[in-house]
Order: C-alpha cells, then sequence, then structure tokens
C-alpha cells in the first residue's frame, strides 16, 4: 500500500506544490502575498481537516471555530510562560480534550446529537472562557507579543497543511480508512461487519479538531489583540464548510479545490461589501448546496469516471445493470426508515 | 451440542411485546427455519441475536459466549453473520470492497491486497464471478441479494442468519438460492433462516421454530410442524363456522 | 416573594422556549427537517414588530394576531420555494438530513446577514405594558406575564389541535411513520410543508412575545436554536408534550442558574443537561424507547 503511495503521480505532485510554496518567501518579497497566502493556508488546513472526519462519515461538525478558537486563546493566555513549542503541544491538547469529550458523548449516537452539540459548542466555549475571564481571571482581551515573523507562520501553516494531507493519505490506506468509508455508506451494516463504529468516528473526529486547533494556535500572533468574541467568530465554521462542501469533502485533495477560489472570494467580498457580507456568504452557500451537492472534485471525478466506463464498453455490466439502480433505491429507502425505527439510540 | 441456546428471550415495544419468552436451541451444521405470520417477530429474532437491538430479558448464548448485551460489532466478531430484509449493500463501493470489508475485522482478518484472492472466490460461490469492479448500486436486487450474501460469508461465521434471503425470486433464481445454501450447510455452516417461501423451508431446513404473535408455537421436524392445527391457524386464521 | 417571582420567570421563559422548541419538533418530526435557522426567524419576527410599533404606532397584540398567518404563510413559501427541491433529491431520510442542516444553515447567515444590514448589532426594545402586576402579593412586570399566559395558550392550543383533530393525527402518522403515510390517504409533501409552516407559524409568534419584554439583537438566534434543539432532543422527537415539559424544564433550569450561579453560564447549564440527557436518555426523557 505504501508503495503504491509512493509511486503515484499524484503524490510526487503534491509534494513539488508543497516545495514550490515553500519556496515562495525566499523569492516573493511582498507581504501581501505572505498574508494572502498565510490565508489561503489557513483555510486550506481547517476545511482538509474538517472533511477528514465529516467526508467519510457525514456527520457535519459545525464545531470548527470552537476548536480553532481555543487554539488561539491557550496561545494568548500562556504567551510568556512557555516557549513556541510548548504553546503549540498544550493548545493541541487541550483541543483533544475537547473533542474526546464532546466525540464520545454523542458519536455513540446519531449525526442529529453530534449536530446540534456542534451547533452550539463554539458559543458554549466562548461563554465559559468570557465567564472565566471575568469572574476568576479578571482579564478582558489578551495581548500577543510573541516575535513570529509572516513568514514563519507561513512556512509553519505550509509544514501542518502537508502534515493533515499526509495523514490522510495514510488513513484512507489503513484498515481506520475503510471502517470511515463503510459508516459513510451505512453504520449499521459497519457494526454487523465487526467495525467498533464509535471508536473509529471518535479517533477521527479527535484527529481533525487536533488540527485545527493547531492552526488557531499557530496563526494567533497575527492577531496582536485577542478576547473571546474576536477568536470564536462563527463565521470561520461557516467559511469552513462551504470551502470544504464546494470543493467536496469525499476526497483528500477537494477541500483545498474549494478554499483556493474561495479565500478570493470572501477577501473581495469582505473588502467591497462589508455590511452585507453575512448575507452574500449565506447566498454562496446556498448555491452551492443545491448545484454542487457533492462539490467541483466530485463532479469531475463523476465525468472522468464516466468517460472511462464508456470507453470500456459494456464489458462491466449486462443490460440489466443499470435497471437495478431505481430497485436498490427504493429498498434502501424502506429499509432505512424501518431499520431506524428499529435501531438502538 | 447446541451452537446457539436462545432462552427466555423478551423484546417490547412501547406496549407491544415483540418477542415474548422465547427459547430454542440450534445445533452445529443445523439449518433451522424460524416460521410465523407477518409481524409474529421474526426479524424482531434475528435483530435481537445479530445485536442491531437490545433485549430486554432472556440469554442469547453462542456456545460459550452470552451474546444479549453486546454490541453488534462485538457479536460479528465473534461469529454470527446477517443478511437483511430489505439488502442492504454498500451502494457506493465496488462488488468487490463489499465483500473485502467483511474480511477486515474477523478473528483471521485480511486487509488489502491479501483480501482480493478469497474475496473474489467468495464472489464466484455467490455467482457473481466478473461483477467484482461494478459499484453495488448498479446490481440489480437479485444480485445485491447475492453480494450481500457474499458479504456475510466474508466474515467467516459460525452462525449464519438469513432474513427472507429467498423472498422474492423467480422459479429458477430460487432454485439457485436453495442450491447455494445447501452448499454452504454441506460446507459446515450452521443456519438461522427467516423464510415465508414454504417450498424452500421443506427443502432446506432440519428444523423449525414457528413463532405467533411473539411467542414459539412449534418446533420441530417441519413435516410435522406444518401439519399442525394451530400452525395452519396461525397462519390462515380461524376458519369460519 | 424570591420564589414567585422566579417561577414567574421560570415559566415565562420556559414557555417561550417550548413554544418555538415545539415548533422546531413539528418541523424535525414531521417534515424531517433540521432547520438551523429557526431562532433567525424568531429575531425577525421581534425586529418587524418593533419596526411596526415604534414606526406605525400598532399595538403588539394586533402584531401577534397577524404574526401567526404571516408567519404561516412566510415559512409554506420557504419551504416549497427552498427545501422541497432538497426534498425531491434526497434518496433517503439520512441524505435529507444532512441536506437540511446544510440549507437552514445558510439560510440563517441570510436572515441574520438582512437584520444587521438593516439594524445592525445594537439591542432595541420598545415600551409596553411594562407595568408591575400583583400574582400572589408580588410584582411582576404584566408584559412577561401576557407573554407567558400567551406562549401557553398557543402551546395548549397547538397540543389539542394535534391530540384531536384529522389534521393533527395525520401530522402524527407522519411523525411516526413517514414511509407509510401515504397507505392511509396522507398526502407526504401536503403535510410535511404544513407541518413546516405550522412550525415557522409558532416561532414568529413566540418572536412577537419576546420582543414584548427581552431587549433583542441581531445576533441572538443562535442562541435560541440552540436551546430549541435541546428541548427538541430531550422532549423526543416529534413529540409535542414532550417538548413543553422540556421546555419548562429548561426555562427553570436557566433561570435558577442565572438568579443563584452566574448569568454568563446559562449557555453551560442548558449544554450540562443536554449532555446529561444524551449520556442517560438519548431518546430523550418522554421519547418512546426504540
Amino acid at each position: 500500500m505504501i508503495r503504491t503511495f509512493l509511486r503515484s503521480p499524484v503524490t510526487w505532485g503534491v509534494l513539488l506544490v508543497l516545495v514550490l510554496l515553500a519556496s515562495v518567501p525566499l523569492w516573493v518579497s511582498s507581504q501581501y502575498v505572505v498574508a494572502y497566502g498565510i490565508n489561503v493556508l489557513q483555510y486550506g488546513v481547517l476545511a482538509t481537516a474538517w472533511a477528514l472526519f465529516s467526508g467519510p462519515t457525514r456527520y457535519i461538525s459545525l464545531a470548527t471555530t470552537a476548536f480553532f478558537g481555543m487554539g488561539a486563546y491557550t496561545v494568548a493566555v500562556l504567551s510568556e510562560t512557555l516557549p513556541w513549542g510548548a504553546l503549540l503541544l498544550v493548545a493541541g491538547v487541550l483541543g483533544a480534550v475537547l473533542a474526546l469529550i464532546v466525540g464520545l458523548s454523542t458519536l455513540r449516537l446519531s449525526g442529529v446529537h453530534f449536530v446540534i452539540f456542534t451547533f452550539g459548542l463554539a458559543e458554549l466555549v466562548r461563554q465559559l472562557v468570557t465567564w472565566y475571564e471575568v469572574n476568576i481571571t479578571r482579564v478582558i482581551g489578551r495581548y500577543i507579543f510573541l516575535d513570529i515573523s509572516n513568514v514563519d507562520i507561513y512556512w509553519q501553516l505550509l509544514a501542518l497543511l502537508a502534515l493533515v494531507l499526509f495523514t490522510g493519505a495514510v488513513i484512507q490506506r489503513t484498515r481506520l480508512g475503510l471502517v470511515l468509508r463503510v459508516i459513510g455508506e451505512d453504520e449499521l451494516v459497519a457494526q454487523h461487519l465487526g467495525m467498533n463504529t464509535t471508536r473509529a468516528k471518535v479517533a477521527l473526529f479527535v484527529l481533525s479538531a487536533t488540527f485545527m486547533t493547531l492552526v488557531g494556535a499557530i496563526i494567533s500572533p497575527r492577531w496582536t489583540y485577542i478576547d473571546p468574541a474576536i477568536v470564536f467568530n462563527p463565521t470561520v465554521s461557516f467559511q469552513v464548510l462551504i470551502m470544504a462542501l464546494l470543493g467536496g469533502a469525499g476526497h483528500l485533495l477537494g477541500p483545498l479545490t474549494g478554499v483556493i477560489p474561495l479565500t478570493a472570494l470572501f477577501e473581495l467580498l469582505a473588502a467591497r461589501f462589508p455590511n452585507h457580507f453575512a448575507v452574500l456568504l449565506g447566498v454562496t452557500f446556498l448555491v452551492i448546496v443545491y448545484l454542487l451537492p457533492n462539490g467541483v472534485f466530485e463532479r469531475v471525478h463523476q465525468w472522468w469516471r464516466r468517460l472511462r466506463v464508456s470507453r470500456m464498453g459494456m464489458q462491466t455490466g449486462s443490460p440489466q445493470t443499470y435497471a437495478g439502480v431505481a430497485e436498490g433505491r427504493e429498498a434502501a429507502d424502506v429499509s432505512d426508515a424501518v431499520d431506524d425505527n428499529e435501531a438502538r439510540p | 451440542m447446541s451452537l446457539l441456546t436462545v432462552r427466555g428471550l423478551t423484546k417490547s415495544f412501547g406496549g407491544l411485546r415483540a418477542v415474548n419468552d422465547l427459547s430454542f436451541d440450534i445445533h452445529a451444521g443445523q439449518i433451522v427455519g424460524l416460521l410465523g405470520p407477518n409481524g409474529s417477530g421474526k426479524t424482531t429474532v434475528i435483530n435481537l441475536i445479530s445485536g442491531a437491538l437490545r433485549p430486554d430479558g432472556g440469554s442469547i448464548r453462542l456456545m460459550q459466549d452470552e451474546l444479549a448485551r453486546l454490541p453488534a460489532y462485538r457479536i460479528a466478531r465473534l461469529g454470527v453473520a446477517r443478511t437483511f430484509q430489505l439488502v442492504r449493500v454498500l451502494r457506493g463501493m465496488t462488488c468487490l470492497e463489499n465483500v473485502e470489508a467483511g474480511m477486515a475485522y474477523r478473528a483471521e482478518a485480511r486487509f488489502g491486497e491479501d483480501a482480493r484472492g478469497e474475496a473474489l472466490a467468495l464472489l464466484e460461490q455467490v455467482g457473481l464471478a466478473g461483477w467484482a469492479d461494478v459499484l453495488a448500486q448498479d446490481l440489480t436486487y437479485i444480485n445485491q441479494k447475492r453480494l450481500e450474501l457474499a458479504r456475510a460469508l466474508a466474515l467467516r461465521p459460525r452462525l449464519l442468519l438469513l432474513d427472507e434471503w429467498l423472498a422474492g425470486l423467480n422459479p429458477t433464481e430460487l432454485q439457485e438460492g436453495i442450491a447455494l445454501i445447501r452448499q454452504l450447510r454441506a460446507g459446515g455452516l450452521t443456519i438461522l433462516l427467516v423464510e415465508h417461501v414454504m417450498d424452500a423451508v421443506r427443502a432446506l431446513c432440519d428444523r423449525c421454530v414457528v413463532m405467533s404473535a411473539g411467542s414459539k408455537l412449534a418446533d420441530g421436524d417441519v413435516a410435522e410442524v406444518l401439519a399442525r392445527e394451530d400452525v395452519i391457524q396461525a397462519y390462515l386464521g380461524v376458519p369460519h363456522a | 416573594m424570591l420564589f414567585i417571582e422566579l417561577v414567574v420567570a421560570a415559566l415565562t421563559l420556559g414557555g417561550l422556549y417550548a413554544l418555538i422548541a415545539m415548533g422546531l419538533t413539528l418541523q424535525y418530526g414531521v417534515a424531517r427537517i433540521m432547520n438551523l435557522s429557526h431562532g433567525e426567524f424568531m429575531i425577525g419576527a421581534g425586529f418587524v414588530t418593533y419596526w411596526l410599533v415604534t414606526s406605525l404606532g400598532v399595538n403588539p397584540l394586533w402584531a401577534l394576531a397577524f404574526s401567526l398567518p404571516a408567519g404561516f404563510v412566510l415559512q409554506w413559501l420557504v419551504y416549497s420555494i427552498l427545501l422541497t427541491p432538497l426534498v425531491r433529491r434526497s434518496a433517503s431520510a439520512a441524505a435529507l438530513e444532512v441536506d437540511s442542516i446544510l440549507a437552514t444553515f445558510g439560510i440563517l447567515f441570510i436572515v441574520q446577514g438582512i437584520l444587521l444590514v438593516i439594524w445592525g448589532g445594537g439591542f432595541y426594545s420598545y415600551e409596553f405594558l411594562s407595568v408591575p402586576v400583583q400574582v400572589l402579593g408580588v410584582p411582576v412586570a404584566a408584559n412577561r406575564l401576557l407573554a407567558a399566559i400567551a406562549a401557553f395558550v398557543l402551546g395548549i392550543g397547538v397540543y389539542l389541535v394535534l391530540a384531536r383533530t384529522r389534521w393533527g393525527a395525520a401530522l402524527r402518522a407522519m411523525a411516526d411513520a413517514p414511509q407509510f403515510a401515504h397507505l392511509v390517504g396522507i398526502n407526504p409533501r401536503l403535510m410535511a410543508t404544513f407541518a413546516f409552516a405550522l412550525g415557522g407559524a409558532l416561532v414568529v409568534g413566540a418572536g412577537v412575545l419576546v420582543s414584548m419584554f427581552l431587549p433583542f439583537s441581531a445576533t441572538m438566534g443562535v442562541a435560541f436554536t440552540m436551546k430549541a434543539l435541546v428541548i427538541v432532543i430531550m422532549g423526543g422527537v416529534g413529540n409535542v408534550l414532550g417538548c413543553l415539559l422540556a421546555g419548562l424544564l429548561l426555562g427553570f433550569v436557566e433561570t435558577l442558574t442565572a438568579r443563584f450561579l452566574d448569568p454568563g453560564l446559562t449557555m453551560a447549564a442548558v449544554f450540562a443537561i443536554f449532555l446529561l440527557v444524551l449520556l442517560l436518555r438519548p431518546q430523550g426523557l418522554f421519547g418512546r424507547v426504540r
């Protein structure tokens, strides 16, 4: 498995692009380019990490902001007391712990409970942090005075992107990846094939959340002033969702194809229409949901696959092949409902 | 020697007693039919054994292992595989991948390249040779049933639960299906068969258990049981005077 | 004295929460739409009432009466135009759930965005019946009392409709076994639209009631939706009576937390309850064990 991975042209292509991107600050002196790069990389990691879990399992996580904010806030609180490496470690651990709590309590239940929990999570964490700051530490707003250049942040984010892509690629080739795929198709069947679905979901969710937390931590020095309202901004969750869905959460590289055009679009919208940003964001999102439910990547992939099948002729299927589709779908409908009614909560 | 021992199995949904104090045995290498009119609780029993539902009371022993309160994935790992009344194949995955999925977490697990050979052999056994790279959603209903069986067999189960697997087949397909199940028994597999197709029941089952309104009505030799007054009444209702 | 004050506050809050949650449980239980934008329509209704009261001098009670049918029509349109395409293309209930979560999340941002553009992020309120009324010897704000009573009347009304009328029976059938509804002559599409619209009317009504006594802002919707979702799960999806009771429970918990612990910890209290329910009784306090 590892051998095919290393021989794959896609792997080398991605590595090449990453190396190229790493070299950019060396021959481009414009701070604007680096800042733009940071923005793209930030969302690139967030969206890829999001899709790492929500893609295969189809459990929609609306909690991106909670973890991102936690990472940033941890750095804000501890920036004077710990070295940078330790800061990242602590942030990562905290994010993982939070994800573990959320995951263990909701992931053994249906997707709805998970969505509801994550929907309010950012708000909850924000409230708790605010309360803590107001009542215990009596500090409102924190300052980060760390000597970390934009280029350093850029490189760290790039390294994180490489890591999340590598992790995703490895997981896909392991049994864990198989479990996630089967869960996305039919979780009840997964359980009947001996797969411990709860453990797999929790593991992936914690992994995904840790990456998100690290993004927040790494990027925090760019904000010299931080308070809970700034750092737990729900728009982040929303933007990540849109990007991942546009690109397509079904493939590892899918979200990135959504991140690149949308960061440009969102920067434009935020600059031109600052007041209407939320509305435009919502409209963009609806357009994507209605027109490209599986994302651009999936559309292209499907088209590509159909092209190959038609070239191979009818060798893979008899004339009956496509007739079964409607029956199978009907069967799935009713069995869904029946088994939903009977399955354990 | 009893492979599956069910004692006092009970399950209620709200006020409805779906399974009422059910007890029966299945011996290794047998094909036992679980019969009864619609609504008698047969699929619920299958769900209870496979772990899709949790019983309110009673015990289900697979040899020395108590299954009754285990999660479904543990029961599957102990060697219980099943098919579903309304077939549930993994639609977005190919036939080969469907079968390989069953091999990843069984007792002597196989994964990746290792799994391929055995998976292809299983597909061939159920009559799907050559369909390995076709997506499960593109199969006909009958072929999806075959695929589901192959996937269940991939688990190398000790006990196979078939929930109306022979339903909806034309006469030729039915004969093929019966032959296939006979083959499986010849290979040493123990099977619990929920069925309505009486021809199949008579052809395959060593014994049968008849349920009615959640309780066991009869348990014994197929021909004898199906000739009993009360069994016939359970299916056809009490004749008008 | 304190006790009565607390009880009234808890009942008011609980009653409102129950009303909002009942709307949501109809939308989710019957129409299978997980409506994350629910709270935005509530706040929107509050703003419209504010405008009616301050610009046109309309009495909020008229606004309430008018809002219910208006909300019904609005949500009927929302379902027919925005959500029906999703229903049509969903192969299963799970797929529709995912799609509806995403779509309503988008609608959330749109509605909130519109409110922010028009009114900005500040808090708004208007004067209405903010006179004390004697309840068992304790002064209670009349507007709160009115809101509480109205919420209960509406809530019980809806419950009676569901329990005693044919339409209600049809709705309950849909919530229970949607795949069989058409077998007994129920038109599932029509019922789903009706349920969604009814749920929407309730939340709009709740918005008008809230605006009578609580200062509101454009970004408050999410917190209400959040709590409504928790109540729906606690009460058992599709179970309107369960919603009523769970809503009251949450109202009490929040009021007590705000009074005796810290008003900044209300969200944490809500989540703590939710967590407890998830861990101990995921089908809801009053949900049927399946």
